[in-house]
């Protein structure tokens, strides 16, 4: 996460030039407030939204960063502060969790007619979001180093270690692995990836009770520590954007990293012909024998505020409808591994996709999987430092989160 | 000055302080008492681009129905308080029970959370309170020496630290202090030890974080000093001069016993501030290494996919209060003793 509370631009205010052209999209009266992340993707949605805006209609958009921080806040109000908002398996947890988020079915009925059925997110019966793409963090590599190494494209975790090895013993690089284990919400997900590329359950069966103090949690942390013996000294630091960077300049030749940046990393900018040219895309590699991608998948979608007016939603609606068409999505192909119908496949979404084949794990949509995720990432550092063994870490997260699970009402 | 026009003075800032300053923290008091509503669980089918999954949901309904009933929670009383991710008494109770030795102990408590950010927080005041002071004293002295035609533009560039917003002022010298930054890369030249990086381990990262404190609030106590400076009264330093003086002595009896009150209250506003560090953490990325009172509210209402822990939030936010106010006693009785004195 971005720490930095970005409050971007309105989009509406970028796009000024472009949002007269077509306005109304169907929107009779009514104003949608878009809150989205602010990504090539969100960017691409959020300018054909926008589109949309004039006439009887008002459409914004505000794309940032931190905008899984204020999901639940703009949702609570009432009226709510934005309409609808940008939501994933887990923040969607969180809108509903506090009853936020309206059914969408009587709106798909009436204009939903080019929604394809996957796109669909059905909790209960009822549809809840519109996703517009998938997404999970998968590999990255270096085709040339690898070759160089006279290793072959590492389809495991233990792979990764050992042409780690080799790069380092040829002198080729000395840091060959880069990881997003910014301590925090970044840790907390590479813990998740690797414990269920390894099997592992958070919980026990149908029960808010914590269940990772177990031989897959130490194998889990031990493997995450492996990894970072090849990583720069600082990687505690490291967020996503921190890894792309260290990718741009040629300083690593493996990393597992979100589909959402393979674009960004292939696009000609801010970095060399030689280093884009040989970066190539795997599934995410499996661990210790695993059969499935230690990884988890992630679809992106929109879900509208129970609290906003029928005419609010439905304006809110349209214009989602608008930003994520099919035409949005053929005149930004590479931009995403879109779900919407009549997207061609990008050829740097091969990652997600051969992930997603492999059988990887959806991110886990529990109530109370949030709680896990922070106590996950506030406590594992002090174990990658080496200041305590991993059953003690197990416990600690465990113990954190039943403290905050508690507070909460889970248990 | 009489009491009523004492009482028509006061009242509009008493008022103020009473809506924007003391209502709110009886606010996050009461806040702190309650946890959230037993949550109503149900299983229902989920499905979605990758599947359908039969899994746990929020019953919102059920949990709204009894969040009318009672809008704040159930009651926990000092619960949170004394809870594992606060002062955890029970984990103490345990420690004490169990520990091998005095380094045992310590490390069980220093591994829990509350603790932990504490050590650093108490460590980041004591050093960099000190440490701002005796260093904006010797710059306000320093710069009061200076000929007349550069006293502008040095204080100017003296204040630099200070007007530059903390947030960014951290994140450009942690962008400076990479081990492929200007800073990072001449240490690494200097101490001839290419893997030397400021952000690995926890030394280090603390040693960062408090002489990024010091950096940036020595022009505080400079500018106070420096104004002091300015009403030192000339008479009885010509005289000490007189005397005989040297000028450290000048400086130890005559400047800074003028200074002192100046001096207790930049401690008093010093110890308010460092007891609150926050934005270097976040700037430096450092909390891996280094957590404090402020940032674990912080994370309570952030951490988390918006599973916000608002009685967390509030219990450290009280317990950060109580510690300021152990903090500044000592300093505050000492001053109401000196003028009742003087009275």
């Amino acid at each position: 996460m971005n720490m930095v509370s970005k409050l971007s631009v309105s989009a509406a205010f970028v796009l000024a030039g472009a949002s007269t052209a077509y306005a109304g999209c169907g929107i009779a009266s009514g104003s949608a407030k878009l809150l989205a992340n602010d990504f090539p993707a969100t960017q691409a949605i959020a300018a054909a939204a926008t589109a949309c805006d004039g006439g009887g209609a008002s459409v914004t958009a505000n794309l940032n960063k931190d905008h899984k921080d204020l999901i639940v806040a703009a949702f609570t109000a009432n009226p709510p502060e934005f309409t609808a908002s940008h939501v994933t398996n887990s923040t969607l947890v969180a809108v509903m969790n506090d009853g936020l988020a309206q059914p969408l079915d009587g709106l798909i009925a009436k204009h939903g007619a080019g929604i394809q059925d996957m796109q669909k997110i059905t909790i209960d019966g009822k549809v809840m979001a519109v996703a517009f793409m998938a997404n999970a963090q998968h590999l990255f590599y270096r085709k040339d180093i690898l070759e160089a190494a006279g290793a072959g494209v590492p389809t495991t975790y233990e792979g990764v270690l050992a042409a780690a090895r080799k790069i380092r013993d040829k002198g080729l690089m000395e840091y060959p692995i880069a990881g997003t284990y910014k301590a925090g919400w970044n840790l907390g997900e590479e813990f998740v990836n690797m414990y269920l590329g390894h099997g592992g359950e958070f919980f026990k069966p149908g029960s808010a009770q914590p269940a990772i103090n177990n031989a897959k949690g130490v194998a889990t942390l031990n493997m995450m520590k492996a990894l970072t013996e090849y990583m720069n000294p600082d990687y505690l630091t490291h967020d996503s954007n921190a890894v792309q960077a260290e990718w741009e300049a040629g300083n690593v030749a493996m990393t597992n990293l979100w589909g959402s940046r393979a674009g960004a990393v292939t696009d000609g900018e801010g970095s060399t012909a030689e280093i884009e040219s040989n970066t190539m895309f795997a599934a995410a590699p499996t661990v210790s024998g695993g059969s499935i991608p230690a990884t988890t998948l992630w679809w992106d979608g929109f879900a509208i505020a129970k609290n906003a007016s029928a005419a609010d939603a439905e304006a809110s609606f349209l214009a989602v409808m608008n930003g994520i068409s099919p035409a949005m999505a053929t005149s930004n192909a590479d931009a995403a591994n879109w779900l919407i119908a009549g997207a061609k496949p990008r050829p740097v979404g091969k990652g997600v996709v051969e992930s997603a084949a492999g059988g990887a794990s959806p991110y886990p949509m529990l109530p109370y999987m949030g709680a896990m995720h922070g106590a996950i990432g506030a406590e594992l550092a002090d174990f990658l430092q080496g200041k305590e063994s991993a059953d003690q870490a197990l416990a600690d997260i465990e113990a954190a989160y039943v403290a905050a699970a508690t507070e909460k009402g889970f248990l | 000055m009489p009491h009523r026009t004492f009482i028509s003075f006061i009242w509009p800032s008493a008022l103020a302080m009473m809506l924007f300053i003391a209502l709110p923290i009886v606010s996050v008091a009461v806040q702190s008492m309650f946890i959230a509503h037993e949550q109503v669980i149900e299983t229902v089918e989920n499905c979605g681009p990758f599947g359908c999954k039969t899994v746990e949901v929020v019953n919102a309904e059920a949990t709204a129905r009894l969040r009318t009933d009672e809008p704040l929670g159930r009651f926990n009383g000092a619960g949170t308080y004394t809870n594992r991710n606060h002062l955890a008494f029970k984990e103490i109770g345990l420690a004490l029970a169990e520990a091998t030795g005095p380094v045992d102990f310590f490390g069980r408590i220093l591994n829990l959370p509350f603790y932990k950010a504490l050590a650093f927080t108490l460590t980041y005041t004591f050093i960099v309170t000190p440490l701002v002071i005796i260093l904006g004293f010797v710059i306000a002295l320093a710069v009061n020496r200076i000929p007349g035609m550069f006293k502008g533009p040095t204080i100017f560039f003296s204040l630099l630290p200070m007007i530059v917003t903390p947030l960014i002022g951290s994140l450009v010298l942690f962008w400076m202090i990479d081990s492929k930054g200007i800073i990072g890369a001449t240490l690494q030249f200097l101490f001839d030890n290419p893997d030397l990086s400021l952000k690995a381990s926890t030394t280090l990262t603390w040693l960062t974080l408090i002489v990024y404190g010091i950096w940036h609030s020595a022009p505080f106590a400079f500018v106070v000093f420096y104004a002091g400076l300015q009403t030192v009264p000339q008479d009885t330093l010509e005289s000490a001069m007189i005397d005989g003086a040297s000028r450290w002595q000048r400086v130890r009896h005559v400047v800074i016993p003028h200074l002192m009150p100046l001096a207790v209250f930049v401690t008093l506003i010093q110890l308010m501030d460092n007891f609150r560090v926050f934005e270097p953490i976040i700037g430096f990325n450092a909390q891996a290494n280094a957590t404090s009172l402020s940032w674990i509210i912080y994370n309570d209402l952030r951490g988390s996919d918006g599973a916000m822990l608002f009685g967390s939030a509030a219990a450290t936010s009280m317990l950060t209060i109580i510690g300021v106010c152990i903090l500044l006693a000592p300093v505050v009785l000492r001053t109401w003793r000196a003028n009742r004195r003087a009275a």
